[in-house]
């Protein structure tokens, strides 16, 4: 029984993508189905581990700001979010 | 868009002991900030259920929290501390700051603990709280198949919560012997009823496999996670899945009390009974002080709370149910022992530093923490080593070198300070 | 028990620890035949040699000091073909700043000084220098761009070289502590002994506790790295004014020098601090280092730092480190007292030394460096 979940817009890889308020940046790209946040060192692909702020495996680039944790940042209107 | 603060009682971390020392705290007349890096209050356990209007414990400590004048920063992590000058600089996503504190109250936690097996690196394969709070926080798992691993009660909450949310859970893999966890289970009842509600216990223990000896050896798939190969004794056998959760217990968050200078012991930060840490204005609650669910927490914030606050004797009155909620901890210690066959889990191959893809076939040679960490990067990278550095010790008894600052990764404008030192130091 | 522990190990050199300088002498050695002995305390490469930046830098503070670090330079370069790749060797040259034209002055002087002695160098002007760095801030005047100096990682460059060491017969004993000489044997925190032909020092910053012959002040350091950011900076980039900062000989100071990793992580320096042992990080100067950094690079601010440290160079009165005979005895050597160039110059001291023991002739004059200068009692 959350209040009024108010959808928010933005953007994974310069795709358009909606949620509801209070949905992490982590979850909102497991929802558009993209399997690597980040690549690692050896070009792996990689999805979160922890979920709360740990292991730095959910890295991404927010508004162009790279290593963002997007486990621990809500989606914002008008974010621009860069995986890979 | 610097700002200063002071605070009468700093709180970092709003989990369960953070919240019962903030309210218990400001009750008394104290002037209180709580900082938490997570976007809203709760810590792992409560985490997105401010909002919710459920009649269970979390919700009554929410509504005195809120009716409290405790002021509440989320996003705001503690990034470095300086117990002398008893000042903590802060870094949010748009800005950073000090704040200076008479009394620190450090409720930083507890994190999962990890072990490297073959694939655990694939996408979907993830932590028990990790998969956990991504629900949490929206993702929707109905119809997702999960398969959840480990150890420790946490396995049943979560596969509880994964099939209130609509996921089948095929197995629920124990790594513990049946016989230590059955001598734990005459607890289990009346103790992991309040660990979450006995209703969806019984759902996900109704219709998963909840099996004891038996862990993942391995996870497969392509460019994500297929199947995950699952042992008990002899037998072995691949069970298909969308998402695999793993974890093998609670660490304590101690790097930032270390960092403060305060004592540890056995890996958890040293209290004395009023739970003031080796600093005089430092105090420590909650997992970090060992790991013992959330009535441990509970207590402990309370404690710690009215400690800070001055009033030793409204807080002795509470140390008898803080003695409770500690024998529970250690029975659960005992019951959740990690087997030995889980330090055969990696392969050469297989990756144990995540952040700097070291492999285990690299690292075995090697005979210090300090050494890997030189030759081979591992433990270099922005987690700092949180996750390799346990896997470390339980695989070869390494221990983790000093911490230093920043405890946590942070943007280099927010390791700088306000200081007459800026002008004087040009030469 | 004592007539047990003086075991028959025996040495014709043995280099006491295994930092850059200890490493690359007892390779130095072993290549030249001697039967060699390295003895390290803790881990190779763990000592200041962790610390350190790895910028090979050619400097000219005096002509003794361009005279090795130029020689070194060169022999890193030979060096780096057989390295393996976690020595990170990268060729980034190096690009002095200038801020105002006063120090462009200085840019020019260098300019002539180097080219005079045939080190590739470049001056470059306020817009090519934006061009090869685009994150400095606008309104610079220009740059001297060293081409041959180089980044490596020091600790893996240690190994390497006691590694080929070993490979030409060299002893590595790992774990024991040199507790003090007698006679000419070297005794260990084990109560053994090891004999030698001749002994070095090269246990950095501690020497004292070995020989009293040395006089050295520990110089601390502060640095800062960040996550990874490929292309952020491509040279090694140091402001002209940390020539004023590391002449400074009493009050502590800060520079702006930043050194990109071939990781793509960016290391942060740098400052400089007299009269302390305590390793902690002191946020007081980390903050004014990086408000330094912040003046040249201000994209730096919201970059993600992932860790700081300190370390400490081992400083001698002149800056000139100690190569050579101890004015103590005659058959121990001195590798010691390298400041803040000790990475760089570990390979000239190693030849020098090499040269001495074995009397070769050596490629530069050594007398700039030998232990006897600050003695002149005992010349
Ligand atoms: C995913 C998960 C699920 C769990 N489920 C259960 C359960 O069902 N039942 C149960 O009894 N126990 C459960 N536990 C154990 C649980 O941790 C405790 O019961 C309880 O939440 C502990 O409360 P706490 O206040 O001590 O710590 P936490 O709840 O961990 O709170 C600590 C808070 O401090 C914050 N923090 C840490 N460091 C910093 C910093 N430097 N700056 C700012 N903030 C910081 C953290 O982000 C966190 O919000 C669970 C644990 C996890 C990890
Ligand atoms: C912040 C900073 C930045 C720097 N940047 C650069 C740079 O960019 N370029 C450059 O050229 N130089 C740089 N330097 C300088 C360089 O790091 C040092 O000069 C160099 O590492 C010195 O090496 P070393 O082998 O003499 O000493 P160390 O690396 O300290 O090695 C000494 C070794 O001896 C061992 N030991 C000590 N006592 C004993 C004993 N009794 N028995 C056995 N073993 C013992 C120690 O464990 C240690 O491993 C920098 C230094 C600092 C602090
Ligand atoms: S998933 Fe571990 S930090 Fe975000």
């Amino acid at each position: 029984m959350r209040s009024m979940p108010e959808i928010i817009t933005f953007s994974i890889n310069g795709s358009p993508v909606r949620v509801s308020g209070g949905t992490s940046v982590a979850t909102a790209i497991l929802i558009s189905g993209e399997t690597a946040f980040r690549r690692s060192v050896s070009g792996e692909p990689r999805t979160p581990l922890c979920g709360m702020g740990v292991c730095f495996e959910c890295r991404v680039t927010i508004n162009g700001l790279q290593h963002c944790l997007s486990c621990q940042t809500v989606c914002q209107d008008g974010m621009e979010v860069q995986t890979g | 868009m610097k700002r200063r603060q002071f605070a009468s009682v700093v709180v970092v971390g709003a989990g369960p002991a953070g919240l019962a020392a903030a309210i218990r705290a400001s009750e008394s007349g104290r002037q209180v900030t709580v900082l938490d890096d997570n976007p809203s209050a709760g810590g792992q356990i409560w985490r997105g259920e401010k909002d919710r209007r459920s009649g269970n414990d979390a919700s009554a400590w929410f509504q005195k929290f809120r009716t409290c004048p405790a002021e509440m920063i989320t996003g705001a992590r503690l990034i470095h501390g300086d117990p002398e000058r008893r000042i903590l600089s802060v870094e949010t996503r748009q800005e950073f700051f000090e704040i200076g504190y008479d009394k620190l109250i450090l409720a930083t936690g507890a994190r999962e603990f990890f072990l490297p097996f073959p694939g655990w690196t694939l996408p979907n394969v993830m932590g028990v709280g990790g998969l956990q709070a991504l629900v949490k926080s929206g993702l929707p798992v109905d119809g997702k198949r999960i398969v959840v691993a480990g150890t420790g009660p946490l396995l049943l909450a979560a596969a509880a919560y994964f099939r209130k949310h609509g996921a089948i859970v095929p197995v629920i893999a124990e790594q513990a012997e049946w016989r230590s966890v059955a001598g734990f289970g005459i607890r289990l009842s009346k103790n992991l009823g309040k660990l979450f509600q006995a209703r969806s216990l019984r759902l996900a223990l109704r219709s998963s496999r909840y099996t004891f000896s038996t862990w993942v050896e391995a996870a497969h798939g392509k460019d994500r996670l297929e199947n995950a190969q699952v042992r008990t004794g002899a037998k072995v056998w691949r069970e298909p899945c969308d998402y695999l959760a793993v974890g093998y217990g609670l660490k304590p968050n101690i790097e930032l009390p270390v960092l403060m200078g305060c004592r540890t012991q056995s890996g958890v930060v040293a209290v004395d009974e009023f739970q003031q840490t080796s600093q005089e204005h430092i105090y420590c609650a909650g997992e970090c002080t060992g790991i013992g669910g959330v009535d441990k927490s509970l207590i402990e914030g309370e404690i710690t709370g009215l400690a800070a606050a001055g009033l030793k004797d409204s807080a002795r009155r509470l140390f008898a149910k803080r003695r409770k909620t500690r024998q529970f901890a250690n029975v659960l210690d005992r019951a959740f022992a990690l087997r030995p066959e889980l330090r055969q889990l990696p392969l050469d191959g297989t990756i144990v530093c995540r952040c700097e893809d070291v492999r285990w076939g690299r690292l075995r040679p090697m005979n210090s923490w300090r050494s890997a960490k030189l030759e081979s990067r591992c433990g270099m990278g922005p987690c700092q080593g949180r996750v390799c550095g346990q896997i470390l010790e339980f695989l070869l008894g390494w221990h983790p070198e000093s911490v230093r600052p920043p405890v946590f990764p942070a943007r280099l404008e927010s390791l700088t300070q306000d200081s007459e030192m800026k002008e004087s130091l040009r030469t | 028990m004592g007539n047990l522990s003086l075991t028959s190990l025996s040495f014709d050199i043995v280099v006491l620890g295994g930092g850059i300088v200890g490493t690359a002498c007892a390779r130095e050695f072993a290549e030249a035949g001697l039967r060699t002995a390295l003895i390290e305390s803790a881990e190779i490469g763990g000592g200041a040699t962790a610390a350190g930046m790895g910028h090979i830098a050619v400097m000219d503070d005096s002509e003794a000091q361009f005279a090795l670090t130029r020689y070194s330079q060169l022999l890193w370069k030979e060096a780096a073909e057989r390295f393996p790749p976690d020595v990170e060797f990268s060729p980034s040259g190096a690009l002095w700043v200038a801020a105002d034209e006063t120090e462009m002055r200085e840019v020019f002087r260098k300019q002539h000084y180097y080219i005079q002695r045939g080190v590739p160098v470049e001056v470059l002007d306020a817009r090519s220098l934006a061009e090869a760095e685009p994150n400095l801030r606008p309104g610079l005047e220009g740059a001297l761009l060293v081409k041959e100096d180089a980044v490596v990682y020091p600790p893996c460059a240690a190994r390497f070289f006691i590694t080929e060491a070993q490979q030409h017969g060299a002893t590595l004993i790992l774990g024991k502590r040199a507790v003090g000489t007698r006679g000419n044997t070297v005794q260990l925190d084990d109560g053994s002994y090891i004999a030698y032909g001749n002994l070095v020092i090269a246990n950095g910053i501690v020497a004292q506790s070995l020989t009293s012959s040395v006089q050295l002040e520990p110089r601390k350091g502060h640095l800062v790295i960040t996550d990874r950011y490929p292309g952020f900076v491509s040279h090694q980039i140091i402001e002209l004014g940390y020539l004023k900062s590391a002449h400074s000989i009493q009050s502590d100071s800060v520079a702006f020098n930043v050194q990109p990793r071939p990781s793509g992580q960016i290391l942060i320096g740098s400052s400089r601090q007299y009269g302390l042992d305590d390793s902690a990080v002191d946020m007081k100067i980390v903050s004014a280092m990086l408000r330094r950094a912040f003046e040249y690079m201000p994209g730096l601010r919201r970059l993600s730092a992932i860790r700081s440290w300190t370390g400490f160079r081992a400083a001698t009165p002149d800056k000139l480190p100690l190569i050579g005979p101890s004015p103590e005895a005659e058959n121990i050597y001195l590798a010691t007292g390298h400041e803040g160039l000790g990475i760089t110059t570990s390979l000239g001291t190693a030849k020098l030394l090499a040269d001495m023991i074995l009397g070769r002739r050596s490629a530069i004059a050594k007398d700039p460096y030998l232990p006897s200068r600050s003695y002149a009692l005992h010349a």
